[in-house]
């Protein structure tokens, strides 16, 4: 499969701070690369040298093997950018928004605004085409932002945090479209401080934080880096709690983790569902009753708290599992 | 789609070396689109059409009425302050609005759309043109509806038609040569607000250390002195003797000397900047 994208020692500072710090990275054709990290961990940084608008310091940068400082100009024929920083144009209708772009792409007018129209259809904004972008919500403005960037059929899609400060639902829409784009194709860099995003969307998944990336691998392979699966158990009475633990000492299972909440238990499972058939077995023999029982992987916030000993940051808190796109922007 | 298609199908390659003929042509073509976009811009934001069409007519109505009387009395005999005026108050209205083109740019910036030009295949040019170029022609516009209500309080091009265009040329090309100016300043300074007041504390003493209001004999010396030497003051003089009658060559050739200076200073050092802000 051929190299889409490639990085190698990528350096850029910013005065004092050195937001890229020796980047070595490469996404396939055709595949998903999921860039993750906290805010300032350099991802909007890697993507706009990419995408032709930052010089590096040091290290290269490729596009489908073009150089991004000495042939900018052949690789901004190939890219598509959308995100926090490239922006749509307020005062424009949707519309012509599109229009505009089309032109700048060189396309014939008659062109540029058949597919306008055609991507307004296809984004759910044929409706709201002949509006001024500022009366659009947030997540009306990221469809459009996303079509702009598709106006030519790019080769490869940088996605900047696409669903930051989006609601669940703008952002399950943002979702379906970049699985329709992964179907037809496309090759995508997308960066995101949701660990959920970057396991729903990525093939693979960079981890990278102070400029530089400290894991590379699929979702699995890096859930299965920081060890086995976990029994996790809810007590009906937080009482019970020692003599659980003793009925699964007794068993053989290791020492529980510190939980938050006294009625609940988490252990390594070292026999995955078996170890939660015993569980359950040696619970109901000792009478003590459960309400909840459940194996659980390692999610990729154990990943990040395992490699950066600290979990995912959004603006200083722990982003909910349940609901991690708020606004947080 | 064939443009596209064939622009992924066969990679960059395809068009590797574009012809100079055909990056003219697309320079051109994409200095007008955003020309076009900056142009809906000022029709779709009521504050700046509003800067572009009551603020010139209020000036030109309360400097008419309100200074005219005082005024008048030391202008050559025969001349009225209203024809006096207009010259003056087209360049004046000029010179203020050109601060806009670098509140426009900062906006820009601030807001991303520049970003999304540059990752863009488009002729590294036209984000400055189109800027200069909507401008001039917003220029075009306040200058004509200025002249028109002039013309109902009195005021009249004295020199005939040729002159007439010749005074409006000289004033657009002024309020050219000023955008370029602010199109640096637009690209140096961080953020509309800092652009809009680093135009302002330039243009204002400029702008009244000239001939626009008043003849320039009843200043004291020195600022007499600076007043003369004044891109100013030589840009109205032009100005005014095309609309009414007097002394063109001198002041027009000065003017255009400073006109001709200033762009090739600032054009390159704006260029230089929107290519170094990478």
């Amino acid at each position: 499969m051929s190299v889409a994208a490639r990085t190698e020692g990528l350096v850029r500072r910013f005065g004092e701070t050195v937001a890229l710090d020796g980047v070595d990275l490469e996404v396939a054709e055709g595949t998903v690369l999921g860039l993750l990290g906290p805010n300032g961990a350099g991802k909007t940084t890697l993507v706009r040298v990419l995408a032709t608008l930052l010089r590096p310091d040091a290290g290269r940068a490729e596009v489908f093997g073009l150089d991004v400082v000495s042939q900018a100009p052949d690789v901004r024929e190939l890219i598509g950018l959308t995100g926090q920083f490239a922006a749509v144009d307020e005062l424009l209708t949707g519309r012509e928004n599109l229009r505009l772009f089309g032109r700048l792409f060189h396309l014939p007018r008659r062109t540029a605004a058949t597919r306008a129209d055609e991507l307004l259809d296809r984004f759910g904004l044929a409706e709201a085409g002949d509006r001024p972008v500022k009366t659009y919500s947030g997540g009306m403005r990221r469809r459009l932002d996303l079509a702009s960037s598709l106006i030519t059929r790019p080769r490869i899609l940088f996605l900047d945090e696409p669903t930051t400060g989006l609601d669940p639902r703008s952002r399950m829409a943002i979702w379906g479209i970049v699985r329709e784009l992964v179907r037809e194709g496309m090759t995508l860099l997308l960066t995101t401080q949701y660990l959920e995003e970057a396991d729903q969307l990525a093939d693979r998944i960079a981890v990278i934080d102070h400029g530089r990336v400290i894991a590379e691998g699929t979702g699995d392979e890096l859930k299965d880096s920081v060890g086995s699966s976990m029994v996790q158990l809810r007590l009906e009475r937080a009482v019970d709690r020692e003599r659980a633990r003793a009925a699964l000492l007794a068993i053989g299972c290791e020492e529980p983790e510190h939980a938050d909440q006294s009625e609940e238990l988490v252990m390594a499972a070292r026999d995955g569902a078996g170890t939660v058939a015993a569980t359950a077995r040696a619970l109901d023999e000792a009478g003590i009753a459960v309400s909840d029982l459940s194996l659980r992987r390692p999610t990729l916030d154990d990943v990040f708290l395992e490699l950066t000993g600290a979990h995912v940051d959004v603006d200083g808190a722990r982003p909910e599992h349940e609901a991690p796109m708020g606004e947080a922007a | 789609m064939s443009t596209t298609t064939k622009a992924t199908a066969q990679g960059p390659q395809a068009d590797r070396a574009p012809s100079a003929v055909t990056r003219l042509q697309r320079a051109v073509g994409d200095s007008l689109a955003v020309t076009g976009r900056n142009l809906r811009h000022f029709v779709r934001q009521p504050q700046l059409l509003i800067f572009s069409t009551v603020q010139p007519i209020m000036f030109v109505l309360l400097f008419a009425f309100v200074f005219g009387g005082a005024i008048e009395g030391s202008l050559p005999r025969g001349v009225t302050y209203v024809d006096f005026l207009l010259p003056g108050i087209f360049i004046q209205a000029a010179a203020f609005r050109s601060t806009q083109t670098a509140v426009g740019l900062a906006e820009d910036l601030d807001r991303g759309v520049i970003d999304r030009f540059r990752s863009m295949p488009i002729a590294r040019s036209a984000v400055l043109v189109g800027r200069t170029a909507a401008d001039l022609l917003r220029n075009v516009f306040v200058t004509l509806l200025m002249a028109a209500v002039g013309y109902l309080i009195g005021f009249r091009f004295q020199a005939g038609p040729l002159d007439a265009v010749g005074a409006v040329l000289v004033v657009l090309a002024f309020g050219f040569v000023l955008s370029w100016i602010f199109t640096f300043v637009g690209l140096t300074v961080r953020g509309a607000e800092a652009a809009q007041s680093a135009g302002f504390v330039a243009i204002f003493p400029l702008v009244f250390a000239s001939s626009v209001f008043v003849p320039v004999g009843t200043m004291p010396a020195p600022l007499e002195w600076f007043a003369h030497m004044s891109p100013v003051t030589a840009s109205v003089d032009a100005a005014r003797a095309l609309s009414i009658g007097g002394e063109v060559w001198d002041p027009l050739l000065q003017a255009l000397a400073w006109f001709a200076a200033l762009l090739l200073i600032v054009v390159p050092l704006s260029v230089w900047r929107y290519r170094r802000m990478s």
